[in-house]
């Protein structure tokens, strides 16, 4: 539980963070709050040239209103997730969510950038930034991009950043009082990863459901969408008929890992489940 | 003598009648949880180097190559050593418990000569400068090996011509241990009672591996100087391990120290002779120099000896009435790929125990060792006894079942009863106090047991998607080990006896020099209290020293639920020598006769005549400056004690626990928990209930969380805690327990035990609880740990949930999906420090 040797590199801001990636050598690992990355290390299982830690870089953390969109800054924590007023009003999916990553420690230390920049598809996160089609704003040597979510997760701990790129920002859409959601994860223990978990969000109008965005955690290589079933429950009833319909379709197209915890038809049974469960949720019923 | 008023007129007022019976707050927990303690891994010595192994990332294989020399010219390395560098010195690790005559040990090497048997065996120690320079040089170690075929499954294992883990063995099979009641005069013959049962019920269990996790991980400081040599370890055994060491490496007893400084728990993983420890002290020996080694959470889960692992086949034979006939009991015990400390005894111990509390009359027990390419098995939290308490309250559900009964009818039915007491069981064992009556009917209302029947109904009745359930487990543990003549009739290699002394000390404050060394229970407080009552002096001026053989040189230490029983009862001979030995001379200081005086809240008084007297604290300063005491007799009112029991001790209690089950997830939640404990006379009500929570913990963790698995290669796939599920308090249920006080006979303190009882007896009750839920669906059996997906196929596709997949978690942030999580894979070739 010894890590190789590194180098190590504490930037104060954006442009210096980009200038110690690049004077870094072959191996470059940004440390954003180190909860993945610091047991990687202590197992040997990486081993980079040198880290940069981010922790240290006031300009990513916080987070502000534009308009219809909230800026999360990469490197709030989860713990200032939890404790920030505009979250509380407009981001209850990322809040519920959050409450659930790991324990007070880790909230504490973890950051919701890194968490979707580590694209762990058991990580709770990156299922509910991909629900909400969220945009992941990237700085590089040749300036500054915009993602969106459904570009930004690649596979396996892979996403779309390149390299000597850092995730600087994400942007949610603001969920008014319109929006229901639910965050409805499974594990067998408080502080464990998710076996599967849903992230839902539901708009209604009058009876109806007028917009459904659900995302599937530890479902595949990817966080992924529950397309099928929102597709089923547009312009469907607020019933309980309905959203058990549309849940069954939660796992189609999905090919989820087997592992210790679960075997990928298990996998599928609870993304059914919980997607039904979540929806109910989130609709009131 | 003027000085000595002051201890007296200090004492009375503090001193209350009756320090045992009190919650005090344990001496102990300000150094242990604040770190003002120095634990083994905070040594520091002069020149101290630091060692890392290297570990097979295989299972079974022949070391065809291995070169240290680029290891060796690695920055700040000293030496790197091989098992051939250790080959003629290193000797075996010890087994003191050959339970046949005719029981193959294969020999334990503490690192590997030429053939390696389980993923996480040593292979060769890097002694460095430092830590990290140590772990660093592992990588630059040259190893390859030629593979063998690997025998993980146990009843694949007992076939004949199955692939064997040791070449020189005829098979894998250590010993056959067999006690049969019918040939012991204890009881009648099995097979006539099975012939003759209107009913027999046949059951396969599994108790699956467990991992000790206890908090501190294994380390190890060894001082050499001159041809003497002081180790630390966090160990649970000092004592042990000083003549275990000596008998290994040949160092004269008297020319080793062994200390054990605060240990951060064991749970019986630290009741061992490790492969590291002797180690280490090769290594001081051979270099001259104090040398330091700490596991890695990894090294532990993969290195350190595992616990349970049994399949046991169970046939229980009754009337229709529900009178129990028989019962019969077949184990292929798991002792992995080597036998330790005490590796067959395990199994052996639980052997007198699968009857239960039940009035069998007739038993058979038989029992294979076997040997797999796993980590070796020894103690944990129970031994023996939790596999035994499993099968035999399982086993009772099924009969209840078979016989249409209620579960709890049929126990009362077979149960001992109170005045049936002491009861000599079919096992042979006189059971010596109780009422297991008594304990029911108080924890069928402590659980609300009426209400929770309606609601099951209700749920049932609705179809409820969570269904709940009830289990029971009616237990009785064998404790206060152990009776020393019983100990070698069963071929142990110790006696069961502990020491303790008594040094008053010139200011009347009391030293207690214990032979149980604690690990985490909490022994200062409860042997100040004994003390304070037996001597009469105030809690605060008892000091209890342990856990160092130059300071405490004879001593059994701590396992089995003994410490009390056994070691505090030779605290309270030892105490009362001391009184004995104090009369004397406060005889002769009060010039009365020895006869009249009487012996109060630490005073000696004459009787009849109050208000003069001298207290035991004053005769401690008068014969210390020694001017005035009597003719013929020593300067001395210290005095020390051997307590060897006459018998085991034997707690019970029942346990419900109620379940909720989910039937559309398989996920179980425990609804509540009650429980009613006998564990004899309790000196601190507080730690008995801590007592009580932790082991009910590790037991509801058994059959909900934990399972050491191994994949088809032998690879321990759940070796992180990512894997290895452990319940957080987050995780279980408020508990509701109470006691019933029957004295334990055997002793003068009346304790029974409690280390284990929570361990010992919930992981049946949560089982049958889960069952009872989900029983009228189809469901059986379930195998534990109850994962969800498990109880969710044994719901919905029949069978007991099978096996799990072996692929580690995909959720420790790249670690490996596919085979290990990256312990100890063929492709990770840096094996084992990390």
């Amino acid at each position: 539980m010894i890590p190789a040797a590194f180098a190590y590199a504490r930037p104060t801001t954006v442009d210096e963070a980009l200038q110690a990636i690049a004077d870094g050598g072959e191996d470059v690992k940004v440390l954003a709050g180190g909860q993945s990355l610091i047991p990687v290390m202590r197992l040997r299982l990486a081993a980079p040239e040198t880290v940069v830690d981010l922790t240290r870089v006031a300009e990513l953390r916080g987070v502000r209103e534009e308009g219809d969109v909230l800026v999360v800054g990469a490197m709030t924590t989860h713990s200032d997730v939890l404790a920030d007023p505009l979250l509380a009003q407009y981001g209850q999916l990322l809040v519920q969510a959050t409450e659930t990553v790991a324990d007070r420690q880790v909230r504490h230390r973890g950051t919701f950038g890194g968490a979707l920049a580590h694209a762990d598809p058991a990580g709770d996160l990156p299922a509910v930034a991909l629900a909400l089609d969220a945009e992941f704003v990237l700085v590089g040597p040749s300036g500054r991009r915009t993602v969106p979510a459904s570009e930004f997760f690649v596979d396996y701990l892979t996403t779309a950043l390149e390299e000597g790129e850092l995730l600087v920002e994400i942007r949610l859409p603001k969920l008014g009082s319109e929006w229901g959601v639910r965050y409805e994860k499974f594990n067998r223990v408080a502080q464990a990863w998710s076996i599967v978990a849903v992230a839902a969000a539901v708009r209604r109008e009058g009876g109806r459901i007028a917009e459904a965005r659900i995302g599937l955690t530890n479902m595949g290589s990817t966080p992924l969408r529950a397309t099928a079933t929102e597709a089923a429950l547009l312009g469907a009833d607020v019933s309980l008929e309905a959203v058990t319909a549309a849940a069954a379709l939660a796992a189609d197209g999905t090919s989820p890992s087997s592992d210790l915890n679960a075997q990928a038809d298990y996998r599928q049974h609870l993304a059914r489940v919980l997607t039904r469960r979540a929806l109910s949720a989130a609709t009131g019923l | 003598m003027t000085a000595v008023e002051d201890p007296t007129s200090t004492t009375a007022p503090e001193a209350p009648a009756n320090q045992v019976g009190q919650a005090r707050l344990r001496k102990e927990d300000a150094r242990l949880i604040t770190g003002a303690t120095t634990w083994t891994d905070n040594m520091v010595l002069p020149g101290m180097l630091h060692l890392s192994v290297l570990r097979s990332p295989v299972a079974h294989a022949r070391i065809s190559h291995l070169d240290v020399s680029a290891a060796q010219q690695r920055p700040n390395v000293v030496a790197v050593y091989t098992g051939q560098d250790f080959a003629e010195e290193q000797g075996s690790i010890p087994c003191a418990w050959p339970v046949t005559a005719d029981m193959v040990n294969p020999g334990h090497p503490s690192v590997a000569v030429d053939q390696v048997n389980h993923v996480g065996e040593a292979v060769a120690v890097v002694v460095a400068r430092s830590r990290s320079a140590a772990a660093d040089a592992l990588e630059a170690i040259d190893i390859d090996y030629e593979s063998l075929p690997v025998v993980l499954d146990m009843e694949e294992a007992v076939q004949e011509g199955a692939d064997l883990v040791h070449s020189h063995t005829s098979s894998n099979t250590s010993y056959h241990f067999v006690f049969d009641a019918g040939e012991a005069g204890t009881g009648a013959d099995t097979d006539q009672a099975f012939a003759d049962a209107e009913v027999t019920v046949s059951r396969r269990f599994v108790q699956q591996r467990l991992i000790p996790a206890f908090m501190e991980p294994r380390s190890v400081v060894v001082q050499p100087q001159g041809d003497n040599f002081t180790m630390w370890s966090a160990t649970q055994i000092p004592h042990v391990l000083r003549v275990m060491l000596a008998m290994v490496t040949g160092i004269p007893e008297h020319k080793l120290r062994v200390i054990a400084p605060d240990v951060g728990g064991g749970f019986g993983g630290k009741l061992q002779v490790c492969p590291e420890e002797v180690l280490a002290l090769l290594i001081a020996r051979r270099l001259g120099k104090p040398v330091k080694w700490t596991e890695t959470r990894s090294e532990s889960l993969m290195a350190a000896h595992h616990g349970r692992d049994q399949v046991q086949f169970i046939d229980v034979a009754a009337d229709r009435e529900g009178n129990l006939k028989g019962l019969r009991v077949r184990l292929l015990a798991g002792m992995g790929a080597y036998l330790r400390l005490i590796t067959p005894g395990v199994p052996a111990l639980g052997a007198f125990m699968f009857p239960g509390i039940y009035k069998f009359p007739a038993y058979r027990f038989e029992c294979d060792g076997v040997f797999t390419n796993k980590v070796p098995t020894d103690a944990y939290r129970g031994a023996g006894r939790p596999e035994a308490t499993f099968a035999i309250e399982r086993i009772m559900d099924e009969l209840a079942v078979e016989l249409g009964m209620d579960p709890l009818e049929l126990r009362r039915k077979n149960w001992i009863n109170a005045e049936e007491f002491p009861f000599t069981t079919v096992a042979g064992l006189e059971y010596d106090s109780g009422d297991y009556g008594a304990a029911t009917d108080q924890a069928l209302e402590l659980v609300g047991y009426d209400e929770l029947r309606a609601e099951q109904q209700r749920r049932r009745e609705s179809n409820d998607p969570v269904q709940l359930g009830i289990g029971f487990s009616t237990f009785t543990e064998m404790c206060g080990l152990a009776p020393s003549r019983v100990l070698g009739s069963l071929s142990y290699g110790a006696g069961g006896w502990e020491s303790a002394s008594i040094r008053m000390l010139p200011t009347g404050k009391v030293e207690v020099v214990t032979g149980s060394t604690p690990h985490g229970q909490g022994h200062e407080t409860a042997w100040s209290q004994i003390v304070a009552d037996q001597l009469g002096v105030p809690f605060e001026d008892v000091e209890v020293l342990h856990g160092d053989t130059a300071i405490s040189p004879r001593g059994m230490d701590t396992y089995g639920s003994r410490s009390l029983v056994v070691g505090g009862t030779a605290v309270v001979k030892a105490a009362e020598k001391v009184v004995a030995k104090a009369r004397r001379i406060a005889a002769h200081l009060l010039e009365a006769s020895e006869d009249d005086l009487e012996f109060t809240g630490g005073t000696f008084s004459v009787k009849g005549t109050p208000g003069t007297g001298v207290g035991i604290q004053e005769v401690a300063l008068a014969v210390f400056a020694a001017h005035n005491y009597p003719e013929g007799i020593e300067p001395s009112i210290d005095a020390e004690a051997t307590f060897d029991p006459v018998n085991f001790s034997f707690p019970h209690g029942t346990h419900i626990c109620a379940m909720e089950v989910d039937t559309d997830t398989g996920f179980v939640k425990i609804r509540k928990y009650a429980c009613v404990d006998d564990v004899g006379t309790i000196v601190n009500p507080m730690i008995v209930e801590g007592q009580m929570h932790g082991g009910l913990a590790q037991g509801i963790s058994q059959a909900l969380y934990e399972e050491a698995i191994y994949d088809a290669e032998g690879n321990l796939t759940t070796g992180t805690f990512v894997d290895y599920l452990l319940p957080s308090a987050a995780d279980l249920p408020h508990f509701d327990t109470g006691n019933t006080v029957h004295p334990a006979p055997g002793n003068p303190l009346g304790a029974k035990g409690v280390g284990e009882a929570g361990c010992i007896a919930s992981t049946p009750a949560v089982v049958n609880a889960a069952l009872d839920a989900v029983r009228h669906l189809g469901v059986t059996d379930i195998r534990m740990p109850l994962t969800p997906e498990r109880v969710w196929r044994a719901i919905h596709t029949g069978g007991d949930g099978g096996d799990r997949a072996t692929a580690g978690t995909n959720a420790y942030g790249g670690a490996s999906t596919e085979s290990t999580a990256g312990v100890s894979t063929d492709a990770s070739s840096l094996g084992g420090d990390r």
